[in-house]
């Protein structure tokens, strides 16, 4: 008993020293910090490393990008934050763990009003709220008011309410109408959830073939994953089963939100990030944003690809970003306040 | 080492078991209580509304399946009983969040199940014959009992295995028949062992995230996270946390209360065990089928599913290298955790061997808060311990050998066994300290009395005697730190997947079918343990 004791406090000696290896710094690299999937941006680093070759090396944080690199001060090794939602990006702005860049690059590459004034942080890629619906309907048009009309009642399939994809929206509707009219729109639409607000996007395009329900809201990109068959087989099926619509507010346009990325506040390679924002607004990289991701490349000009294009020319709805982003906890409370997720 | 210095030890490690808990009341200090209006309304009512069905529920499915099988095995004899008594916790194996996965796949009205059951029927299509959505109530209880039943099993099967049977056979001759003497006597007998098992169940059910969230539960969990998520409202998430901490350390002191007054001494010397009926051929059947229905749900039918997709991925497109490479740090991430975890749980169970009951068993439980706590809390509440030792460290560097160190801790993993400790003590704690209870104190008396200091009855008479428990919590840790998700996603280093992190990049996009490869590798990794854990837990010679 006493020696498989100490063989055990021998190999957690070992194991210990195994892990605690340094990383052996590299000559160029740059440490990106990202909420988004490695599967969609890895195609993008690796094309980075190939043509200037800077290493990245990575790290997925799902939730808590924020607090992590708050923790970590200055001597976090984070170069880069990337998100998607402009309300986390702003928050990392407004948690000071950011620092404003200068590059004409940049600057050139992406409207002004999808950046920071001070270069906090950057739009990278657009993707656009839109309603999956089922062939049998032959819906060539709807605004995202009429989601709440009766007539869908057990019709409507869509994600958990406080996802920021759909508190953006939500927001967006408050910035439209006013709160006590989305509150009411939030109602007429939990009324007519044909099963519980959760799972993911393409859940609502096999919800509606699987027939419980007949439409749904959910992200543009997902449409040309699914229909391209980049998700196999049965998503495959799932993407040819329903119509997309470019959904509108009554007096505005669809509601997009954003994927983007801002320089860390302490970054140790600062240089070197930079190079990699600007990498990613170049033609190469939005062309992989748009090949591989199914998004809307942030560059005016960027092609989109033709999966996404056959989804009918997209109208931006015009309200400032700024004007969302305020009401994003009030979108969230409503969530809340009328049990949507329940 | 004496006793003492034991004990001093212990309570040092508990103090650092303790600290997230100190950041994380700060943490909750920082908000106003503007918010709490809103939150009692709106979302802590449902959501403890929806927790405690969910729990009884999950408490009624794995106690029932739990202990019913394990006296099924041990009362009973039939053909394959041995087998199915290691399969029975398989399902250990499995993390909730694939087994939701999977049934949403293969019960979804375009999946296979509900094709094939169209076809037979005559129905053309979805609209016109489908069956309820697995994404209720109905269905995430269902999940999660028939994942989590193997707590309950384990104890009570190893207790009914202890169990003397001149009890039950007592029983019987005061003409009792042997579903009254089960109900009567073993029952009531193997109480502490359902109550350790069932505490550890809804634990793991009030902590789950993954499961609970895809199949539309809004638990106290849930609401935590998506308060902190959204709203970027740490510190309204860190108040609802406490809020259910607390909620939690009374049902547990709760349960501690009722037994209090009851010591379940067994004679040590010999127990003689329990002489299995054997089954006439039809019951022996029926047996074979219901014993293995928990394992056909809780593995069987995920295992091939993920088996399947997996084979499917490695044809199209090979097993990807990184696999391995994430499992050298799940495996190393696990053994490190696993290894202190049982040696803190055994310090600090013998630390409070000699305490009172009540001191001891408020320790037991401070030690196992931890467990309560969802993985995302935890991760939230060690990171500033984390970064703050390193800053230390740093600083001490910088000034005595002049270099940095930089985040020394962080990037060498040590917050994800942290957190892995923080998470999985009480279950090392648990065993431990139930392992030595039922030692009677006449051991240590008569030791002392021949003169063995405290330190020789541990490593002669103690540690021998409980060793199998102790290995079994030990098992039981690794497979969860294996399984672990939210917690390894915060805290790993730059660089570093684990096997669930690589699994979680992959299912978070939507593609499942990426992920199953990782999947099949955590379960398969986890089966050999939990093999062992079958072996550990028949005590027959």
């Amino acid at each position: 008993m006493r020696n498989r004791l100490k063989t055990a406090v021998r190999v957690s000696a070992l194991a210990a020293l195994m892990f605690a290896a340094p990383s052996v710094a590299m000559a160029q690299e740059v440490n990106l910090y990202t909420t988004r999937e490695p599967g969609l941006i890895q195609p993008l680093l690796d094309a980075f490393t190939k043509s200037t070759g800077i290493k990245v090396n990575s790290i997925f944080v799902k939730d808590g990008l924020a607090e992590r690199v708050a923790a970590e001060g200055a001597q976090s090794p984070a170069d880069v934050l990337m998100t998607v939602d402009f309300g986390n990006l702003l928050d990392l702005t407004e948690k000071g763990l950011t620092q404003p860049v200068q590059s004409a690059v940049l600057e050139k590459a992406i409207p002004a009003n999808l950046r920071s004034g001070k270069g906090e942080w950057f739009a990278l890629s657009l993707r656009a709220r839109v309603v999956y619906a089922s062939k049998a309907l032959g819906l060539k048009s709807i605004t995202y008011e009429e989601l709440a009309d009766p007539r869908w009642k057990g019709k409507v399939c869509i994600r958990s309410g406080q996802h920021p994809y759909n508190t953006a929206l939500i927001a967006a509707y408050i910035a439209h109408h006013g709160e006590a009219a989305a509150e009411t729109w939030l109602r007429g639409i939990k009324a007519n959830l044909g099963r519980a607000a959760t799972g993911g996007d393409r859940d609502v395009a096999r919800d509606i073939m699987g027939a419980i329900c007949d439409i749904g809201v959910a992200n543009s990109y997902y449409v040309g994953l699914m229909r391209s068959g980049a998700g196999g087989p049965d998503q495959a099926k799932w993407g040819q089963a329903i119509d997309v619509v470019l959904p509108t507010f009554q007096k505005g346009g669809t509601q997009v939100n954003l994927s983007g990325a801002s320089v860390a506040k302490h970054a140790p390679h600062r240089a070197d990030a930079v190079k990699l924002l600007e990498y990613l607004v170049s033609d190469q990289a939005q062309k992989l944003y748009a090949e591989v991701n199914y998004e809307y490349p942030v560059k005016p000009g960027a092609g989109v690809h033709p999966l996404i294009a056959a989804l009918g020319s997209l109208q931006v709805d015009s309200l400032p970003i700024g004007d969302i982003v305020r009401h994003r906890v009030a979108a969230s409370r409503l969530v809340d306040k009328v049990g949507f997720d329940r | 080492m004496s006793v003492e210095i034991g004990a001093i030890i212990a309570a040092a490690v508990l103090l650092a078991v303790l600290a997230p808990f100190a950041t994380l009341a700060a943490v909750a200090w920082q908000s106003s209580a503007e918010l709490w209006t809103d939150l009692i309304g709106y979302v802590l009512l449902p959501a403890s509304v929806d927790t405690a069905v969910l729990l009884a529920g999950v408490a009624v499915v794995t106690a029932v399946v739990g202990a019913g099988l394990a006296w099924l095995v041990t009362a009973f004899d039939f053909p394959g009983r041995r087998l199915l008594d290691g399969c029975l916790l398989l399902p250990l194996a499995v993390p909730t969040y694939i087994v939701a996965y999977a049934y949403l796949d293969l019960l979804h009205p375009v999946g296979p199940v509900q094709e094939t059951l169209r076809s037979l029927l005559g129905f053309e299509g979805p609209r016109d014959f489908r069956l309820p959505d697995i994404r209720s109530m109905p269905g995430c209880i269902g999940v999660l009992g028939f994942v989590l039943y193997p707590y309950v099993y384990l104890p009570t099967r190893a207790l009914f295995a202890m169990q003397s049977a001149s009890l039950l056979e007592t029983g019987r001759t005061l003409g009792l028949t042997r579903g009254q003497a089960f109900l009567r006597v073993a029952l009531p007998l193997a109480r502490p062992a359902i109550a350790l098992g069932l505490s550890l169940a809804l634990m793991e059910a009030l902590n789950d995230i993954g499961a609970s969230e895809f199949l539309g539960i809004r638990t106290l969990t849930v609401s935590i996270y998506s308060t902190w998520v959204t709203r970027s409202d740490l510190a309204g998430a860190a108040q609802i946390a406490l809020a259910m901490l607390a909620v939690v350390l009374g049902l547990v002191l709760l349960e501690r209360w009722a037994r209090q007054h009851q010591r379940y001494a067994n004679d040590a010397q010999h127990p003689r065990p329990i002489v299995r009926a054997r089954l006439s051929p039809v019951a022996a059947l029926a047996a074979i089928v219901v014993a293995s229905l928990p394992v056909v749900i809780g593995f069987a039918i995920p295992f091939a599913y993920l088996a399947d997709a997996a084979i499917e991925r490695v044809r199209l497109s090979g097993l990807p290298g990184s696999i391995f490479v994430s499992l050298r740090a799940t495996v190393i991430y696990a053994s490190a955790a696993t290894l202190a975890a049982s040696a803190i749980g055994l310090a600090i169970a013998y630390a409070v061997r000699r305490f009172s009951q009540r001191r001891a068993t408020s320790v037991v439980i401070l030690a196992s808060i931890g467990y309560a706590t969802p993985g995302t809390v935890v991760a939230i509440a060690i990171l500033p311990i984390i970064t703050g030792l390193d800053r230390a460290i740093d600083g001490a560097a910088h000034t005595l050998f002049g270099f940095a160190t930089g985040l020394l801790l962080m990037s060498s993993g040590v917050g994800v066994v942290y957190a892995y400790i923080v998470r999985f003590l009480a279950i090392s704690v648990g065993g431990a300290e139930s392992a030595l209870q039922k030692l009677p104190r006449t051991l240590d008396d008569a030791a002392a009395t021949l003169g063995a200091p405290p330190r020789e009855r541990l490593w002669s008479i103690h540690l021998p005697l409980i060793h199998r428990a102790i290995t079994a919590s030990a098992v039981l840790i690794f497979v969860d730190c294996m399984k672990e998700l939210p917690a390894t996603l915060l805290l790993r280093p730059l660089g570093v997947e684990t096997l669930a992190t690589l699994l979680y990049g992959e299912a978070a996009r939507g593609t499942y079918e990426h992920g199953a490869i990782a999947a099949l590798v955590i379960v398969s990794v986890g089966l050999l343990p939990v093999w062992l854990l079958s072996r550990l837990a028949d005590y027959r010679p």
